[in-house]
């Protein structure tokens, strides 16, 4: 059964949306569009904004300007119980005292649905998320995952047009995080709900979301599919933040649209480049570690000159530590077969290259 | 559980109880501002405000301002306290009595309050128990009883004599001995909670630091337990010698003469002369001086830590 | 943590707390004896044993109708100390209010200033008012003096309490009134019984409001107590005395059971 808004538009769509607190901007000029039946991310560190953002379409805060639509009506002014979502929070929030049914059935109680039809959809919902058995322990009884999985029931439970979730695996340890990441994906699907979903955890959103949205210090700083953004950020931070990224300083070259030439000491490299740069300015080139190609110096020397530091051993993967001829160092990261073809060992001497799609440049803005 | 009770007690018994809820309270949202909560919300707090000024600040306050208007307006009356040096005598006796009490509380209650938070579960269980009743019950019943324990032929001197440690009853009533007995007796859960409550939030790492850094047992007490139970322990000495100073009850059955103290003085000075002038500046400087020790327990611990 | 510094410590503590214990609880032990005392002076240990003082309790108006006018006082008091109490804590804690904790301290005021000082200002303000020797001045002098009680329960455990529950009652449909009744008051129910108990008591006990305003009519029982111990004492006072101590035990152990029973915190 769908969770449908009965419209073709976005089920949920900011426009300019802005928060401060006394004098500091905690959310600035955001927009975007959650598609009907999407898993939509917000990522970012602590203090990014992303939490605020969430809280505001949850109407548990008031943005300062902008505007807010749930399936196309403003709810700006609307309070969190006349919207059409469901919240689960990081810590479940489950009320203890009340047992798990009683706490899936308040939405029900709530909405006036008469107590049948209340009993049907609690079981309903407590076998979707496979906890069927449960119905009459308190909360205190369950366990950490459990409960989660209860709060994700009483919040679907009647069918919200929108599904929000604040860290809600923040609080598990590292094993059962990734069984809920399956079973909130596989609820998903079989519920087929738009959820919104805040994390840091880059490594949760690229597995779960269909889209994602990187926030930092209050604004978007790209929006797009996991791929879309791994492989071709569009900010440093977006770069530097999903998986790992090496940074090698430069010169911008000449550019014709996207693509363009970096001068890295007295060579020069082709990469893109997603904005216009002008020649001439300081530039980092962003080349992630599994996209960089080592070999032993060749006579042509066409690749950056780098020594072969340390090769960390990582199972299925080799990590090369490199240093550059300005000192700085980079990662190589490798496939154990790849490792074992090319047999580096530490203090020889390489050149590293690179695809020019895989590289990326952004302006230098730190010191 | 006990240390939720002991919360509750210690928030209630002590007006300055120090937070303990901070650490288990989940991480705040920022505050929020949900449309038309907050205007519900001022409105239940009106009636409560209401009572306090109508039937506590604006009385107070009256009494206060009689020290300056009543019999005629000035300084008169602080002038005939300074003249009538028998009253400034029992402020002074009362300062002092508040001053040896409040010690004596804290030396008692340290070690009580250790066992409560060291010890066993038991014995905690037992320590807050013991301290709580007398507690729930009424001052003027313990103090009663007091009287009746410290009498020439009550148990205490029966018991004394009994066991050879003197060789005739002692006086112990109607004396300063007395009055510090009962005053103690009342005074130390005062004590004992604000510091449980301190040395229930002192990490107990700190002291293994302190020990595998090569500090003995006493000297890792003296420079990194002490002074890290510090506020909770001059909070609880602010709050006793604080609620010394307004004793009526205990000086009036257990002590002499001697041991007036103010909170007497204005009875009398009311009920006795209908001088509402000097009863109003007489309380004038009990506040004044309780809010002296506040000012000092604010600039070496802050208030803020203390806040309910 | 060894050594036998560390064992002299535990042995030093285990004794003042032994001898803390007899000194707090010793007097309210010989209270109860003596009013069993078949004797009408105060002498311990009691030449014999019997009941007649509580019977005097119960037979002397004097004392059934102080012990009236104290039920009279409590009740009232009690609960609207509770009402207005409760009511304050959650607009402080909850609310967004400015000055919350200004105000929080402020309520606090009545427990804070000596107790002969609010006395007296309310015997002051009520001699114009004809309140003294009134039901009326007492219930309002007791409501003042035990409300702060019931505000520092009921704060903190509001502050103990998730304040994401009631956002989730939000996000789950619950108009504010609706999750208040049904997450917010449930949760606290243990702590307004405690503060109610708490109220009760400590109107019970009152002495030195309940002293300037009573009158020889219109007086609770501790003011009948205090009269009785300045003039002539007999082991009656020793019988009320215990009554109360028995009255104090069990809303101890009442309010003690109450937090087991509902449970809501964990250990």
């Amino acid at each position: 059964m769908t969770a449908s808004n009965g419209t073709n538009g976005p089920v949920l769509e900011l426009r300019g949306v802005r928060k401060s607190y006394g004098g500091d901007v905690a959310v600035e000029n955001v927009d975007l569009e959650l598609r009907n039946e999407e898993f939509l991310t917000f990522l970012g560190p602590s203090g990014s904004g992303k939490t605020t953002t969430l809280m505001m379409v949850a109407g548990l805060q008031q943005p300062d300007a902008g505007s807010i639509r749930l399936g196309g009506k403003p709810v700006d002014r609307l309070p969190p119980y006349r919207r059409d979502i469901g919240m689960v929070f990081q810590n479940y929030a489950l009320f203890p005292h009340m047992s798990v049914c009683r706490n899936v059935a308040f939405p029900l109680e709530m909405r006036g649905v008469g107590k049948p039809e209340i009993d049907r959809q609690v079981a309903d919902v407590l076998q979707l998320v496979g906890l069927a058995a449960m119905g009459d322990r308190l909360p205190r009884q369950l366990s950490g995952g459990q409960q989660q999985r209860i709060a994700l029931a009483r919040a679907m439970v009647y069918h919200p047009a929108l599904l929000l979730m604040d860290e809600p695996l923040g609080a598990l340890d590292k094993k059962l995080r990734e069984q809920m990441q399956r079973e909130i994906k596989r609820i998903h699907r079989e519920r087929r709900t738009s959820v919104l979903y805040v994390t840091h955890d880059q490594e949760e959103a690229l597995t779960m979301s269909d889209r994602i949205a990187v926030f930092n210090k209050g604004r978007i700083e790209q929006i797009g599919t996991p791929e879309e953004l791994y492989e071709h950020p569009t900010t440093r931070f977006v770069a530097d933040f999903l998986g790992e990224t090496n940074f090698l300083p430069g010169r911008m070259g000449a550019s014709e649209k996207l693509s363009c030439r970096v001068h890295i000491g007295n060579q020069v490299f082709d990469a893109q480049t997603p904005a216009p740069v002008a020649p001439g300015t300081q530039v980092v080139v962003a080349v992630r570690p599994e996209r960089l190609k080592v070999q032993p110096v060749a006579a042509n020397g066409e690749g950056l000159s780098a020594t072969l530091v340390d090769i960390v051993y990582l199972g299925n993967a080799r990590r090369s530590v490199v240093r550059l001829a300005d000192g700085r160092q980079c990662s190589v990261l490798q496939h154990a077969s790849q490792a074992d073809a090319s047999r580096l060992a530490p203090g020889q001497a390489l050149q590293l290259s690179w695809e020019s799609r895989h590289a990326t440049v952004f302006p230098d803005n730190h010191t | 559980m006990e240390t939720d009770l002991t919360r509750k007690a210690s928030n209630v018994a002590s007006a300055h109880a120090i937070r303990t809820d901070e650490a288990d309270a989940p991480p705040a949202l920022p505050r929020r501002s949900s449309a038309g909560r907050m205007d519900v919300r001022i409105l239940l707090l009106v009636p409560a405000l209401l009572l306090l000024v109508v039937a506590f600040i604006g009385p107070v306050g009256m009494l206060l301002s009689r020290a300056f208007t009543h019999p005629q307006i000035g300084m008169q009356n602080f002038v005939d306290l300074w003249e009538r040096r028998g009253y400034l005598q029992v402020l002074w006796n009362t300062i002092t009595i508040a001053a040896i009490a409040t010690p004596i509380c804290v030396l008692i209650g340290f070690p009580v309050a250790h066992a409560m938070t060291h010890g066993s579960a038991r014995l905690r269980r037992w320590l807050i128990f013991i301290v709580l009743v007398p507690f729930w019950t009424s001052l003027l019943v313990r103090t009663f009883a007091n009287v009746i324990l410290l009498q020439r032929n009550g148990p205490l001197n029966a018991m004394l004599v009994g066991l050879g440690l003197t060789a005739e009853p002692l006086p112990l009533l109607y004396n300063i001995t007395g009055l510090l007995f009962g005053a103690v007796q009342v005074l130390l859960p005062f004590v004992i909670f604000p510091l449980h409550a301190a040395m229930l939030r002192v990490d107990p790492t700190y002291m293994q630091a302190a020990l595998t850094l090569g500090a003995g047992p006493a000297r890792a007490f003296l420079r990194v337990y002490l002074p890290l139970t510090m506020p909770g322990l001059l909070t609880g000495a602010t709050l006793v010698f604080i609620s010394t100073l307004g004793y009526y009850v205990t000086p009036a059955m257990l002590g002499g003469p001697r041991q007036t103290m103010i909170a007497q003085l204005i009875q009398d000075q009311i009920a006795q002369f209908g001088n509402w002038g000097i009863a109003g500046a007489l309380s004038l400087l009990l506040l004044l001086v309780s809010g002296v020790m506040l000012l000092l327990l604010q600039l070496t611990v802050g208030l803020k830590t203390v806040a309910r | 943590m060894k050594g036998d510094g560390l064992d002299r410590w535990r042995i030093f503590r285990g004794t003042v707390c032994i001898l803390a214990a007899l000194y707090l609880i010793a007097p309210l032990v010989i209270v109860v004896i003596i009013s069993f005392s078949a004797a009408s002076f105060l002498q311990f240990p009691p030449p014999g044993l019997s009941l007649r003082w509580y019977q005097n309790l119960f037979n002397s108006p004097a004392w059934t109708d102080s012990l009236g006018v104290s039920i009279k006082i409590l009740i009232p008091s009690a609960s609207i100390a509770t009402l207005l109490g409760t009511a304050a804590a959650v607009a402080i804690v909850r609310g967004r209010i400015a000055g919350a904790s200004i105000i929080g301290a402020a309520l606090m005021l009545p427990i804070l200033v000596p107790g002969i000082i609010t006395a007296a200002a309310l015997f002051g303000v009520y001699r114009g008012l004809g309140l003294n020797g009134t039901l009326t001045g007492l219930i309002i002098g007791h409501v003042v003096i035990t409300m702060p009680y019931v505000v520092a329960t009921v704060s903190s455990a509001l502050k103990t309490m998730d304040p994401r529950l009631e956002d989730a009652a939000a996000t789950l449909g619950a108009p504010p009134f609706a999750a208040f009744r049904r997450v917010t008051l449930p949760l606290l129910a243990p702590a307004i019984l405690s503060g109610l108990l708490f109220a009760a008591v400590a109107s019970f006990d009152e002495l030195i409001v309940s002293l300037f305003v009573s009158s020889a009519r219109v007086r609770p029982v501790a003011v009948q107590m205090w009269s009785n111990i300045r003039g002539d004492m007999d082991p009656t006072i020793a019988a009320i005395a215990s009554l109360c101590f028995a009255f104090a035990l069990l809303a101890l152990l009442a309010e003690m059971i109450l937090r087991r029973r509902t449970g809501v915190e964990p250990t």
